[in-house]
C-alpha cells in the first residue's frame, strides 16, 4: 500500500472523454481524449473558457461523475466514486448553512469515523492554519465571502488529502479578497505547511493560473481538449509586474484567442446554413459600449485583450465571449490576443440609435442563420406568427437544452433591439407586429 | 412570525390529469373498498365497547383538552415519521416516484371526514372491544389530514438540494445515512416546519370532528373537547359550547407559544440563505432555554444522542459497481414495473366495478356528480365573497406595518381555530329565525378557512416593495387604477396561495357543514357533503365510496384546471423580486 503510494502517479488519465446526451440522439462531446498525469509536489492548473469541460474533468477526478470513455486512475486504481485522499474546494464554497464553522470543518472527519477528541483537535488545527481563529462558532451566513472560502479550505485540508482539487475557488470573491487568499495559500504551500501533496485547480483567470501554478493545461472548447501544456518556472512569490510574468500571460492570451476550429462549422460557412450556432447572451448595450470604446482614443480601432480586460474590469472569459460575438456579427476581428474593429463596427460607433438598429438588423439577418430563418418564416406565413417551439426543436438538434435556451434568449433579445420581430413571452410566439 | 409563502403541494406538477392520476385514484378507491368490506365482515358489536362517558361539567375540560392535544401530538409524530420515509423513498427511487407522487396528489384531495366511519370500524376490528381501536381511528383521521402536504414539501426539498452541497457531501465520503441527516433533513427543515404548522392548524378541525363518531346505530365517543361539544349540541347547552370555545382558545395559544414559536425560532438556522436577514423570528421560551444553564443542560444529552445517531455508520458491505448494470436491463425493469402497476390497477379497477355495480346504477353516479356541482358552486361563491371582503381589508392592514404585525398572528390563530366548534352558534341562529339551510349553512364551509386568504394577503401587502408604492403615488395613480395596476398584481401570488388553501379546506368542511343539528333539530343543505354524511350515518358503504370518489375527482380537476394555471401565471409574471 505504502509502496503503491510512493511509486504510482497520484492521478493518471488516459484518453478520457465525456459525452452528454442531446435532444436529437447524437451526443454532445464535452471532453475528448484528455491525458493528464499528476505527480506529488506540484500545482497544476486547468485553464480554459467556460464550456471547455475543465470543470467536468475535475469532477471526473473527484469521482463525482464517470468518464464516458478512457481510463481515470488514482494511485493506480480506477476511480469509482470519490477516491480516498482527494478533497475539494468549491466555487460556491458549498458550506452547510446550518452548521457552524467548526462543525463544517469537522464534517469530513466525521464521515471517516474519527473519534470526537481527535476530530476536535484536527479541526482546530486546520482552522488555526487557515486563519479562522475566533470564528469557530460562527455560522457561514455571518461571514464574508473570503472568510467563507477559508472555511472551505479548512474543511478540505483537515482530512489531510494527498490531492486538493479546487474548482474556481476565487472567482466568487472580489478582487482584493481573492488576491489575499491566493497569496496566503501560496505562502503556506511554499513553506510546506499544507498537509497535502498536490493541487489541481480549475480557473478561467489567466493571471491566476500563472501566479499559482507550476504547470498549466490550456483547454480548447467544443469539444474540450488539452490544447497546450505550459510550464511556469518563475520562483514564488511571483510578481505580476515582472516582465517575464507579463510575457507569459500575453502568450497564453494569444494562444487562447487563436483557435483553429470554430465552435460550429457555420461561423466561416455560408450564411443560411449553420442554424445550430450557439449564441451567447451578450446585451446589445455591451456590444455598443465596446465598439464605441474601441473606436475612440487611445485604441483607434485596435486593442490588446489583456490590456482591455484590465481597463474595462472584465474577466478574460467575459471579454472573449464579447469579442467573439462581435466577430460573429462581422463588427470586429479577433486574432493573436488583439481585437480589431472592422469597418461596420466603426460605422456603428458613429451612428444614431435608429441607424444603429438598422445596421445591426442587417448584420443579424446576414450573419446569424437562425435569425434569418425566423425572419423568413415570419414573412412567409400569412399570420406572420410562429411558435418558439418550432425553432427550439431545430436548435436542439444541434445543441443541449441549456444552450438552446440561452440561444433562444439571445435571439429574442437581439431581435427586439433590432426591431426585426416581436416576441410574446406568455404565448411563446414570434410575430412581426410591434406595438406602435 | 415570518411571512412565508410556500407553494401549495397541490400545485406541484403538470396541469392536465394524466394516466398516473387515474392509476392513483383507482388504487386509493380500491384500498378504501378493502377497508370497508374488511370491516363489514368482521362486524364487531360496537356496544361491546366500554364506552367512556363524557360529562358537561366544565371542570372536566382541562383533562379533555389534554387528551385532545395528546391525540394531536401522536398524529403529528406519525405524520413526521411517514414523511421522512415516504418522501425519501419517492425522491431517491425513480420507479417508486412514478407511483408514490400521483398517489400523494390524489390522497390530498380525498375528503377524510367522509371516511371516518370506515376507519373506526376497521381499527376497532383490530382491537375488538377496546377503546384503543377508536383512539387509533381518531389519530389516523388526524394523520390523514396532516401528512400529505408535509410529505410533499419534504419530497420537493430533497429533489432540490443544491448541487454543490450534494457534491460536497459525496466528495467528503458521507454515507447515505449521514447525508440524510446532515443534508436532506436540514435543507428540508424550513418548508417541513411551516407545513407541519399548517397541518397542525388544520388538524384541530379534524380532531374535534373525529372524537364523536356515529356508526349505524351506535355512537363512539372519546373523551375530548370534540365529544364535549357533540354532547353539548345534543343537550342544547350553549354555555357548555362557550366553555369549550374558551378552552380551545387557551390550548391553541399554549401550543403556539410553547411548541411552535420555539421550533420556528430554532429552525431559522436551517433557512438556506447566504446572508442573514434582519427579521429573525424570536421566542421567549427558546430564549429561556438558551439562557438558563439548568434548562440548557437538559438538552445536552439530547443533542449528543441525535448527533451520534446521525453519525451511525451504515455502510453497504458491497456496492453495485458504477456503470456495470447494462442499459437494457434497466429498461427491461422499467417495462416490467410499469406492466406490473398497470396489471394491478386493472385488477383493482375491475373488482371495484364488480362490487359497486351490484348496488349502484349509473343514475347514482349522475346524482352524485350533480350534487358535487352544487357544492362546487357553493365553494366558488364563498371564495369569491370571502375574497371581496378580505382582500381589501388585508391590503389595508398589510400596508401598515405596525398594524400588520399585530393582526397577522391573530389571523393565523383564527385559521388554526377549529371552526366546527363554533357551528352550533350559527345553527342556533338559523333554527331561531327559520332561515333557508341551503343558503345559510353554506358560510360554515368557509368559516374556518377564510383566514388563509386574509393572512396571505396581509403577507403579500407587507412584502409589497416600498419603491413601487412611491412610484405609484408620484404618478398620481389612485382609485381602481391603483388597485388593478399596482396592488392586485403585487399580491396576486400570495392571494392565490391563500385561496387554494381556503378552497381545499372548504371542500373538506362541506361534509360537516352541509348537515347540522341542534338537539333534535336537523338541518340539511343539498350537496355532495350532505350526501356523503347521510350515506355514512345510514351505513350505506357503496354510496359513501361513490361520494368520496366524486368529490376527490372534482377537487383534483378544480385544482388542475383552475388553480394551477392561475398559480403558474402568478409565479411567472407577477412574482416581485
Amino acid at each position: 500500500m505504502v509502496e503503491d503510494r510512493m511509486t504510482a502517479d497520484l492521478i493518471e488519465l488516459r484518453n478520457v472523454s465525456r459525452l452528454f446526451p442531446k435532444g436529437s440522439g447524437e451526443d454532445l462531446v464535452v471532453l475528448e481524449d484528455v491525458d493528464l498525469t499528476l505527480r506529488a509536489g506540484e500545482i497544476v492548473g486547468l485553464l480554459g473558457r467556460s464550456g471547455s469541460g475543465k470543470s467536468t474533468l475535475l469532477r471526473i477526478i473527484a469521482g463525482l461523475i464517470a468518464p464516458s470513455g478512457g481510463s481515470a486512475r488514482c494511485r493506480g486504481r480506477d476511480i469509482n466514486g470519490p477516491p480516498d485522499g482527494v478533497s475539494m474546494v468549491f466555487q460556491s464554497f458549498a458550506l452547510f448553512p446550518w452548521l457552524t464553522v467548526l462543525q463544517n470543518v469537522e464534517l469530513g472527519l466525521e464521515a471517516l469515523g474519527i473519534d470526537r477528541a481527535e476530530r476536535r483537535s484536527r479541526a482546530l488545527a486546520a482552522i488555526d492554519l487557515i486563519g479562522l481563529d475566533g470564528y469557530e462558532s460562527a455560522y457561514p451566513k455571518e461571514l464574508s465571502g473570503g472568510m467563507r472560502q477559508r472555511v472551505g479550505f479548512a474543511r478540505a485540508l483537515v482530512v489531510h488529502p494527498d490531492l486538493l482539487l479546487m474548482d474556481e475557488p476565487f472567482s466568487a470573491l472580489d478582487v482584493l479578497t481573492a488576491e489575499t487568499l491566493r497569496t496566503d495559500l501560496i505562502e503556506l504551500w511554499v513553506e510546506g505547511r499544507l498537509p497535502i501533496k498536490s493541487v489541481l485547480m480549475v480557473t478561467h483567470n489567466i493571471e491566476e493560473a500563472v501566479l499559482m501554478c507550476d504547470r498549466i493545461l490550456v483547454f480548447s472548447s467544443n469539444p474540450g481538449r488539452v490544447a497546450a501544456e505550459i510550464k511556469v518556472e518563475l520562483p514564488h512569490p511571483r510578481n505580476r509586474l515582472d516582465p517575464s510574468f507579463r510575457q507569459l500571460v500575453d502568450s497564453i492570451y494569444a494562444r487562447m484567442t487563436q483557435r483553429p476550429e470554430p465552435r460550429a462549422a457555420a461561423i466561416e460557412g455560408l450564411p443560411g446554413t449553420g442554424v445550430g450556432l450557439v449564441l451567447n447572451h451578450i446585451s446589445s448595450n455591451l456590444m455598443a459600449g465596446l465598439m464605441e470604446t474601441l473606436a475612440r482614443e487611445p485604441y483607434n480601432g485596435r486593442a490588446d485583450l489583456p490590456v482591455l480586460a484590465e481597463t474595462l474590469q472584465l474577466e478574460a472569459d467575459e471579454l472573449f465571449v464579447l469579442a467573439e460575438t462581435l466577430q460573429l456579427l462581422r463588427f470586429a476581428q479577433v486574432s493573436e490576443g488583439d481585437i480589431v474593429l472592422a469597418e461596420p463596427g466603426r460605422r456603428f460607433a458613429e451612428l444614431d440609435t435608429d441607424a444603429r438598429k438598422k445596421l445591426f438588423a442587417d448584420h443579424l439577418i446576414t450573419y446569424v442563420p437562425v435569425i434569418g430563418l425566423i425572419r423568413r418564416v415570419l414573412d412567409e406565413r400569412p399570420s406572420h406568427t410562429a411558435p418558439a417551439a418550432r425553432f427550439r426543436n431545430e436548435l436542439e438538434d444541434y445543441m443541449s437544452e441549456d444552450y438552446a435556451d440561452e440561444t433562444l434568449k439571445t435571439i429574442v433579445s437581439w431581435g427586439r433591439y433590432a426591431e426585426l420581430f416581436a416576441y410574446d413571452e406568455q404565448s411563446e410566439l414570434f410575430s412581426l407586429e410591434n406595438p406602435h | 412570525m415570518p411571512a412565508h409563502v410556500v407553494t401549495p403541494p397541490s400545485l406541484g406538477r403538470t396541469y392536465v390529469p394524466n394516466l398516473w392520476d387515474v392509476v392513483a385514484l383507482i388504487l386509493i378507491v380500491g384500498v378504501m373498498m378493502l377497508v370497508v368490506y374488511g370491516g363489514e365482515q368482521i362486524n364487531v358489536p360496537l356496544s361491546a365497547l366500554d364506552n367512556p362517558a363524557v360529562s358537561l361539567d366544565p371542570w372536566n375540560l382541562p383533562e379533555y383538552a389534554l387528551r385532545t392535544t395528546l391525540r394531536m401530538l401522536t398524529a403529528i409524530a406519525c405524520s413526521l415519521l411517514f414523511t421522512l420515509v415516504y418522501a425519501t423513498v419517492a425522491a431517491k427511487s425513480r420507479r417508486a416516484e412514478m407511483v408514490l407522487i400521483p398517489l400523494l396528489d390524489i390522497l390530498q384531495s380525498v375528503p377524510i371526514l367522509g371516511f371516518l366511519t370506515f376507519t373506526v370500524v376497521f381499527f376497532m376490528s383490530l382491537f375488538p372491544g377496546r377503546v384503543l381501536g377508536a383512539e387509533l381511528a381518531c389519530v389516523f383521521a388526524i394523520f390523514t389530514s396532516q401528512a400529505w402536504n408535509m410529505t410533499f414539501s419534504m419530497y420537493q426539498s430533497i429533489r432540490n438540494v443544491p448541487k454543490d452541497l450534494e457534491e460536497a457531501s459525496r466528495s467528503f465520503h458521507l454515507s447515505a445515512w449521514q447525508r440524510f441527516w446532515r443534508l436532506d433533513v436540514p435543507f428540508a427543515m424550513p418548508g417541513l416546519i411551516w407545513n407541519t404548522m399548517m397541518s397542525m392548524s388544520g388538524g384541530w378541525f379534524f380532531v374535534v370532528a373525529s372524537e364523536a363518531i356515529t356508526v349505524g346505530n351506535s355512537t363512539v365517543t372519546l373523551p375530548g373537547v370534540g365529544s364535549y361539544v357533540a354532547l353539548a349540541i345534543q343537550q342544547r347547552d350553549l354555555a357548555a359550547i362557550g366553555y369549550a370555545l374558551l378552552t380551545m382558545l387557551l390550548v391553541i395559544i399554549a401550543y403556539d407559544q410553547l411548541l411552535f414559536r420555539p421550533i420556528v425560532a430554532w429552525a431559522n438556522k436551517f433557512r438556506f440563505e447566504q446572508t442573514s436577514s434582519g427579521n429573525e423570528p424570536t421566542s421567549w421560551v427558546l430564549d429561556l432555554f438558551r439562557r438558563t444553564r439548568a434548562l440548557r443542560a437538559l438538552s445536552v444529552p439530547f443533542d449528543a444522542a441525535t448527533h451520534s445517531i446521525s453519525n451511525w455508520q451504515f455502510r453497504m458491505p458491497w456496492r453495485w459497481p458504477r456503470g456495470v448494470a447494462p442499459k437494457w436491463l434497466s429498461r427491461l425493469l422499467d417495462v416490467l414495473w410499469v406492466l406490473g402497476i398497470g396489471a394491478g390497477t386493472f385488477y383493482v379497477g375491475w373488482r371495484l366495478y364488480g362490487q359497486l355495480s351490484e348496488t349502484l346504477a349509473f343514475a347514482d353516479v349522475l346524482n352524485a356528480v350533480g350534487l358535487g356541482l352544487i357544492t362546487l358552486t357553493r365553494v366558488v361563491v364563498l371564495i369569491a365573497l370571502a375574497s371581496l371582503i378580505w382582500v381589501p381589508i388585508g391590503v389595508w392592514i398589510g400596508l401598515r406595518p405596525k398594524l400588520a404585525e399585530r393582526v397577522q398572528p391573530i389571523a393565523q390563530f383564527l385559521a388554526a381555530f377549529p371552526a366546527n366548534l363554533a357551528f352550533p352558534i350559527f345553527v342556533v341562529g338559523i333554527v331561531q329565525y327559520g332561515l333557508n339551510p341551503d343558503i345559510w349553512l353554506s358560510p360554515l364551509m368557509i368559516l374556518g378557512t377564510q383566514w388563509y386568504i386574509l393572512f396571505n394577503v396581509i403577507a403579500g401587502a407587507s412584502a409589497f416593495p416600498n419603491d413601487l408604492r412611491e412610484a405609484a403615488s408620484s404618478f398620481h395613480l389612485r382609485g381602481w387604477r391603483w388597485w388593478v395596476k399596482v396592488v392586485l398584481p403585487g399580491i396576486f401570488p400570495y392571494y392565490i396561495t391563500g385561496a387554494i388553501t381556503a378552497s381545499g379546506g372548504s371542500w373538506n368542511a362541506s361534509i360537516v357543514a352541509e348537515v347540522a343539528s341542534w338537539g333534535q333539530t336537523q338541518l340539511q343543505a343539498t350537496g355532495l357533503g350532505a350526501y356523503i354524511a347521510g350515506a355514512t350515518v345510514s351505513g350505506d358503504f357503496p354510496r359513501v365510496v361513490l361520494g368520496i370518489t366524486v368529490m376527490c375527482v372534482m377537487v383534483t380537476l378544480f385544482n388542475r384546471l383552475f388553480w394551477r394555471p392561475l398559480h403558474a401565471f402568478g409565479e411567472r409574471r407577477l412574482r416581485l423580486g
